[in-house]
């Protein structure tokens, strides 16, 4: 068979090149739930659940298109990503589009665009880079600097305000530097640090957010405000029980008990439907997905490749923990999606470009270059 | 860019991998962490958790049983429902309510008095769902809303069933009447457990039958669960249990006998009630004036609230078991009878009655002037004797009095199976010293006894009571409590509960010394002081006239009828029953300011023992009872 002219084969063969068959089957089985999910969320709106394939074939050659890039080019992209992705942050600042109250998108005249949402991928590529750059005299200024430049963006999109992806942000950079060697005793110091700038920082909170932190100690607080999401989200989750209700059949789904349920609350979904066992399924996927992206940050050639595909990894980790979290009642509300399942064109996006970043890595495990 | 040499020591590769270790290490506990949480909401929890997801999903929507009819003894109709359109507000939905009437006044006709109406509910129950702004639309009112329906929030039409008394005002004081359940009632049902068979109920019995058979009459809410969305909005009915209509009531009151005593009494103001003496059920129960019940049903308007709270003749009183009456001559035969049983009198002795009795300094005067001459005991009741029986009074003493009367029920509640009833006063020297605060008036004086002894001075008896003491007198001494209730129908089960006639206590009186006074009554209707209203009866009766006086004379002053107002005139009471030999009926009828007890009074008696005996229809009272029908475009509802 031929495809104009070309040899089925050979196009196969072309595109596999560079994609890794566990990682893409991983990422495919959760966007499949996350699809059968989408349609029992939307009310069963077949529409919806096109859009999301329509999202999921863009996502696809943006992750195969990544995968095809070497690492060293990454690498080149790093500076001006996070220069560009830093400059457009001040400009939210300075003249962004103030939406729900808060100041996050810029108005590009043809669309609007959220540059927190480029930083998320320019903080571990810019960190990765540098500690790249200065692999074998790696000192802890070094660290102080990674350290500054983590914390101005981060410190920007937390202005916004905008915490949720300020902390994914600020996790990005923390994975990165962690991963690049910073001393225990330092990490302990900071962490101690830390927990002492807890009562200043709860003082510089805005209320909405300290009243999420404190609904979800004592959700019945305020149950028909945000207490709201996180009582509705934990009985789905918890009516679900072990075999879950069925496909379709869950109750707070489709009396519309759960509130963003197609995007951030589409565990309670899952869960409600599916219950302990699909949670199981999803919780062993993700380890799984985790597991490969930790081997090929193991496996990883440069000290570059190395802290990316860790950092890439353990933000996978992050949404997914953060996210599930906070459906089931044990970390505040934020605005985190569950990655590979909830709907929405830039976060699958992101994801695959996240797995297409991995394989590259993966492909070019044994291309040394001097 | 360098990239990565093989300088790239094994120790800086052992580091990296043992964070990663370290990070994926963190992975587990957190994955861990998550799986405790959904063993705990999911397993540990589950019950609970599936508990609220289902109260979440179904809203309980109570189904409000169909009240029970009222009935007469004889099948016909005095209460019941029928179904009609109303327009409802709901007013928490609301903004603005004053515009939300102009706009509907727009569609169908609102009234001032609606709007009052919707104002003085809006008052009253604070936390009801929806509020009736106009009741009973007709069609083209209906068609005309529904098509401008979508103009409006919060505003709907409902078919609800309405509550009707077919009869109007007649027995307006037995039946009562139902209203909106007030906040007030609402606390009431709480304490009682009674709340959740009330959830979807707007009307409660307020007085009358309609209030103390209010349970009977109710019924047992159903419930229909239905699955609701998060917005409140029903998507399907999961099960339904049918609301259990109330039981019909049948009341032991004649209706025809009750309308015929209305009709006789005209345009005043008193009371007649009527029992069967061998069973308590009451035959008619009438106070005078009564309203319309009908006005409540809806919430009564202030306007007429108003016009039936402050007219003069008290139209909301129940006369028959509140209003309290001197008895007057009425007393007289109890006293008779308690002279024969207390062997203080016998037929034969005799007493001159010069036309008043002297007490100390005190002259008490016969209402004959210049005295009835010779009297024995059967003349001095059916001449009614006053002199006779200070004298009687006198030489009984109040307590032997007082222990007597109670056993007849005088000063005592009936127990009759209505609400609001008085006690009256039996006068005796405890009641008097529970009665008065200062020593001085606390005493009892000789004094006092003589004018009991012909039913004035500090006695005071409920209509009731008077035609329970005549009941048991009738029925030789054996009391049985009046009721007006003779039978409970619960139309689901066919059940049928029957009131039965309770024994309140065997007077264990004399057989001859019944039959004297009971003779003598005999003689009152027959020569006596009513004989004239009674001239040319087809049937043997007993009967007591009786004149109750308002104000108290001064000594020595006379009562002057033409002198007095009208308000200060006397009461005119009658007792009665009949026939003779087998009592089927005992009744008192008073007449608020009528006079003399054989003028107004006893022919009231006459009527109404003449139709409940007979079958007569008086004349002016020939033509056919007015029977209110239900709107026409309604459907009559029966049960």
């Amino acid at each position: 068979m031929e495809i104009a002219g070309i040899p089925l084969r050979r196009v196969r063969e072309r595109l596999g090149e560079g994609i890794d068959g566990p990682l893409l089957a991983i990422a495919l089985a959760l966007t499949a739930i996350g699809m059968a999910a989408l349609y029992s969320a939307s009310i069963e709106n077949a529409a919806r659940v096109a859009a999301q394939l329509g999202n999921l074939a863009v996502a696809l050659v943006a992750m195969w298109l990544i995968a095809q890039v070497p690492p060293q080019t990454l690498a080149r992209l790093a500076l001006p990503a996070y220069a560009v992705a830093l400059a457009l942050l001040l400009g939210v600042a300075a003249f962004g589009e103030v939406v729900n109250g808060a100041r996050r998108w810029l108005n590009l005249g043809f669309g609007r665009f959220q540059p927190s949402e480029m930083m998320k991928i320019a903080m571990p590529l810019m960190l990765a880079w540098y500690f790249h750059r200065r692999e074998g005299s790696i000192l802890l200024r070094d660290f102080a600097l990674a350290g500054l430049m983590l914390a101005v963006p981060v410190a920007l999109v937390a202005r916004q305000p905008d915490l949720g992806t300020a902390l994914l942000i600020a996790a990005a950079g923390f994975y990165v530097i962690f991963l690049a060697g910073l001393s225990w005793k330092v990490l302990v110091g900071l962490a101690v640090l830390a927990l002492a700038a807890l009562p200043p920082l709860w003082g510089m909170l805005h209320d909405y957010q300290r009243r999420r932190i404190l609904t979800l100690l004592d959700p019945s607080t305020d149950p028909l405000g945000s207490g709201y999401h996180i009582i509705q989200s934990t009985i789905a989750v918890g009516s679900g029980g072990i075999a879950g209700k069925g496909w379709l059949n869950g109750s707070q789904t489709h009396l519309e008990f759960i509130p963003e349920r197609a995007t951030d609350f589409i565990f309670a979904v899952f869960s409600e439907e599916f219950g302990l066992i699909g949670n199981l399924v999803l919780l062993a996927l993700y380890a799984l997905l985790i597991a490969r992206g930790l081997a090929i940050a193991a496996q990883a050639p440069t000290l570059f490749t190395r802290l990316l595909a860790g950092s890439v990894t353990l933000i996978f980790f992050t949404y997914a923990f953060v996210n599930m979290g906070m459906v089931a009642g044990i970390l505040p509300v934020v605005g985190v999606p569950l990655p590979f399942i909830s709907y929405g064109g830039t976060a699958l996006m992101t994801l695959y470009i996240g797995i297409g970043i991995l394989m590259a890595i993966y492909r070019h495990r044994k291309l040394v270059q001097t | 860019m360098r990239f990565a040499e093989l300088r790239n020591t094994e120790g800086e590769l052992r580091a990296f991998q043992l964070r990663l270790g370290v990070a994926g290490f963190a992975v587990l506990v957190a994955f861990g962490l998550l799986l405790a949480r959904f063993i705990w909401l999911q397993v540990l929890q589950h019950d609970a958790y599936r508990a609220k997801a289902e109260e979440n999903r179904i809203s309980i929507v109570p189904l409000a049983p169909a009240r029970g009819l009222v009935l007469d003894r004889n099948g016909g109709v005095l209460a019941r429902n029928y179904l009609a359109y109303t327009l409802e507000i709901f007013p928490a939905q609301v903004a603005n309510l004053e515009g939300t009437i102009n706009q509907l006044a727009e569609y169908v006709d609102i009234q001032q008095r609606d709007r009052a109406r919707f104002r003085k509910l809006l008052q009253e129950t604070k936390n009801a769902e929806s509020l009736p702004i106009r009741t009973r639309l007709s069609d083209d009112e209906v068609a005309r809303i529904a098509a401008n329906r979508w103009r409006f929030t919060g505003v709907d039409i409902r078919a609800r069933l309405f509550r009707q008394y077919p009869r109007g005002e007649v027995a307006s004081h037995a039946l009562g009447y139902i209203g909106r359940v007030t906040t007030r009632d609402q606390e009431r049902l709480e304490e009682e457990g009674n709340a959740a068979n009330y959830r979807g109920t707007d009307y409660i019995g307020k007085a009358g039958i309609e209030a103390s058979y209010q349970q009977d009459l109710h019924g047992i809410t159903g419930i229909e669960r239905v699955e609701i969305d998060a917005a409140g909005r029903g998507i399907r009915s999961l099960s339904r249990t049918a609301a259990q209509a109330g039981s019909n009531v049948t009341l032991t009151l004649d209706i025809g006998l009750q309308e015929v005593a209305e009709q006789a009494f005209g345009e005043r103001r008193g009371a007649l009630v009527a029992i069967e003496p061998a069973t308590g059920g009451v035959l008619a129960f009438v106070s005078m004036p009564g309203y319309d019940p009908n006005l409540f049903v809806d919430g009564i308007d202030p306007a007429s609230w108003d016009a039936l709270n402050n007219s003069p003749d008290l139209p909301l009183n129940n006369r028959a078991i509140a209003g309290v009456y001197p008895p007057g001559s009425t007393f007289k035969p109890y006293m008779a009878l308690a002279a024969l049983e207390l062997g203080k009198r016998t037929p034969r002795s005799t007493i001159f009655d010069p036309g008043y009795f002297v007490f100390g300094d005190r002259r008490f005067r016969d209402s004959r002037p210049g005295g009835n001459g010779t009297v024995d005991l059967y003349k001095s009741i059916v001449m009614s004797s006053d002199t006779y029986y200070y004298m009687l009074a006198n030489d009984l003493g109040i307590d032997a009095i007082a222990g007597f009367m109670q056993r007849f029920g005088f000063g005592a509640r009936t127990g009759i199976d209505l609400e609001g009833e008085a006690t009256g006063v039996l006068p005796s020297p405890e009641w008097k010293m529970a009665r008065f605060k200062r020593p001085e008036q606390q005493r009892w004086y000789a004094g006092e006894t003589i004018s009991i002894g012909i039913g004035q001075g500090y006695n005071a008896y409920t209509p009731a009571q008077l035609a329970l003491a005549m009941a048991t007198l009738a029925n030789d001494g054996v009391m049985y409590k009046p009721h007006l209730v003779s039978h409970i129908d619960n139309p689901r089960t066919g059940e049928r509960h029957d009131v039965e006639p309770q024994l309140v206590r065997e007077l264990g009186l004399r057989p001859e010394h019944v039959e004297f006074v009971k003779r003598a009554m005999a003689g009152v209707a027959k020569e006596g002081t009513s004989a004239r209203a009674f001239a040319g009866a087809q049937y043997t009766s007993g009967g007591k006239t009786g004149t109750a006086q308002v104000v108290a004379m001064k000594q020595g002053e006379k009562y002057d009828e033409s002198k007095v107002t009208e308000r200060l005139r006397d009461h005119s009471l009658y007792i009665a029953f009949a026939p003779l030999e087998s009592p089927k009926i005992a009744l008192v009828v008073l007449v608020e300011n009528g006079g003399f007890g054989a003028r107004a009074a006893a022919p009231i008696a006459r009527t109404v023992l003449d139709y409940y005996l007979l079958g007569k229809l008086p004349k002016a009272a020939a033509r056919p009872a007015k029977v209110q029908e239900p709107p026409a475009e309604s459907d009559a509802e029966s049960d």
